[in-house]
């Protein structure tokens, strides 16, 4: 039976990892992902848990722990945020070229300097080459079936890949909301046993494990990773209609918001989509044909669907809630765009707007500027300019 | 963190790359080789043959030869085959053309020789 609960971001999550009980967590506290790794250990203290916990001391020694424990046949799980992801960097690369199906919590926070504790999502978009799958969350509720689904994407047989679930930090992580969750025994059969093909643990099938690959063989390696990319969406979604059986609770590749007629239309990930929706209703009910496109998979980026999804809409505005500082907006607006060159005939008009950096309150005025721009650019076929800072002080 | 081998989720279609490479000549492409650059079959580092890039090749002069076996104590690739305690030959496939067992040969025997590769070519 599934029951209501009060709970924040990292609550969920951490009742989710609770409820999978992996084999290993490795963990090192870092705001605003700390409480994750609190209450965890809590569980693991009163004996709630069957998890080996190890307590490390850094995040390049979390991930090398999760790595080790992968590798010996355990589900093995970590979480982070910010500064702790950008100190697990080469960590990450090793986890994903090893085709290990650990499954991270991401708190998203800016990265320093200077020093800031607050949501953007700069952390997790410099490690979209990694090899992990990403999956982002608008809410509390969204973390939690994100992290039991990612089990099962992540060790099925045609991905093999990390997966980290990313929610945007304090907004999230520390915001409290209602939401519903599932008993312990029914996730306990969604996720099933872990059964990996090779396990370092199985001395009976020795191998090797991390070994040197040059230039013969490299190249290899990683066409193998990218074609695991490419099969993971169908994996992806599969999981998702069994989720959906289970919970009620339906996810797809991205959720579209009123796109179906729409002129004009956002792309944005996370929790921004919920400052969103509202404005969105209200430029419906003034009789604007607004709409939304909140993208939960960003790796892989699902390109050709998106593209389909967006093929109809006048203009398109692109949140980031990270820039990439090179002057030609933020990774979501480069890959939305490169993925609308593909639409035959006319395409959609696209401008990129960076927003919320370290934290940066984003309000419903905000949106509604920024679908304001978007109707005068749908009416005049003009824009002032290609990528807007939203809410920054001139 | 039981592993079962139920065959149900195996993926990997080459077992041994080192084996494959020898039997077709050719390494195999990305579809082929084991996830995460595993190296499956133990023990594989028989069949690496690290002959492949010797530029000089040892020569044995089996009548100057007075099986001391220093050669065979020095060479780092295990390359000089012993047969009864008697030196009786050079395993070409792993010899990777060092010179130490020429340089260790003992002057009075002068039994190994260190020739271009190039002088074997046809
Ligand atoms: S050249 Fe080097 S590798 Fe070859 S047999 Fe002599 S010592 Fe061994
Ligand atoms: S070192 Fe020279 S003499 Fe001694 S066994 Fe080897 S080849 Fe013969």
């Amino acid at each position: 039976m599934a029951k209501k609960v009060a709970l924040t971001g990292n609550e969920a999550v951490a009742l989710a990892m609770k409820q999978i009980n992996p084999d290993v967590v490795a963990a090192y506290p870092i705001t605003p992902q700390t409480d994750i790794v609190q209450y965890f250990s809590s569980f693991v203290a009163d004996g709630q848990v069957d998890t080996e916990f190890v307590t490390v001391e850094s995040e390049h020694s979390a991930m090398s722990a999760t790595v080790g424990a992968s590798a010996a046949g355990a589900r093995a799980m970590t979480a982070t945020s910010s500064q702790g992801l950008a100190l697990m960097w080469e960590v990450l690369y090793i986890a994903a070229g090893s085709r290990l199906p650990i499954v991270m919590p991401m708190v998203n926070r800016a990265l320093s300097a200077p020093i800031n504790i607050h949501c953007d999502h700069s952390d997790s978009m410099g490690a979209r080459d990694s090899g992990w799958i990403q999956i982002y969350s608008e809410n509390a509720q969204e973390a939690y079936d994100n992290v039991l689904q990612a089990i099962r994407i992540a060790e099925h047989p045609d991905v093999q890949l990390p997966v980290m679930v990313c929610y945007d930090g304090f907004i999230i992580s520390h915001g409290m909301e209602t939401l519903e969750v599932m008993d312990d025994d029914p996730v306990k059969k969604f996720v099933g046993a872990y059964r990996p093909e090779h396990a370092l643990l199985d001395v009976d099938h020795p191998y090797t494990m991390g070994p040197l690959a040059l230039q013969d063989f490299y190249f290899e390696s990683r066409r193998q990773m990218a074609d695991a990319m490419e099969h993971s969406p169908k994996v992806i979604l599969d999981v998702a209609k069994e989720y959906a059986k289970l919970s009620g609770r339906e996810y797809s590749l991205f959720e579209t918001y009123k796109l179906d007629d729409a002129e004009i239309a956002i792309v944005v990930l996370s929790s921004a989509a919920g400052t969103a929706r509202p404005v969105i209703d209200d430029l419906r009910k003034k009789g604007i044909k607004a709409g939304m496109l909140k993208p939960r998979v960003f790796r892989p980026f699902p390109a050709a669907e998106m593209a389909k999804a967006l093929s109809h809409v006048k203009v398109v505005g692109v949140l980031d809630r990270a820039d990439s500082l090179a002057g030609h907006g933020g990774p979501l607006f480069n890959e939305v765009r490169s993925a609308l060159y593909e639409l035959p005939g006319k395409r959609p008009v696209v401008t990129g707007y960076i927003f919320g950096l370290g934290g940066r309150d984003f309000t419903p005025e905000n949106v509604d500027g920024i679908l304001a721009d978007l109707k005068q650019t749908a009416d005049t076929g003009k824009y002032a300019n290609l990528v807007t800072y939203v809410g920054i002080r001139e | 963190m039981a592993t079962e081998d139920n065959g149900k989720n195996k993926t990997t279609k080459v077992k041994s790359v080192a084996r494959a490479i020898i039997d077709t000549g050719k390494k195999p492409g990305w579809k082929d080789i084991p996830r995460g650059s595993l190296i499956l079959d133990a023990g594989n580092a028989e069949l690496y043959q690290t002959g492949d890039w010797r530029s000089e090749r040892p020569v044995w002069d089996a009548e100057k030869c007075i099986h001391c076996l220093f050669c065979w104590v020095y060479c780092p690739d295990g390359a000089i085959e012993v047969k009864d305690g008697k030196m009786v030959g050079i395993d070409y496939k792993h010899c990777k053309g060092c010179g130490i067992c020429a340089h260790e040969c003992p002057k009075r025997a002068s039994a190994l020789t260190m020739h271009k590769e190039s002088e074997f070519e046809e």
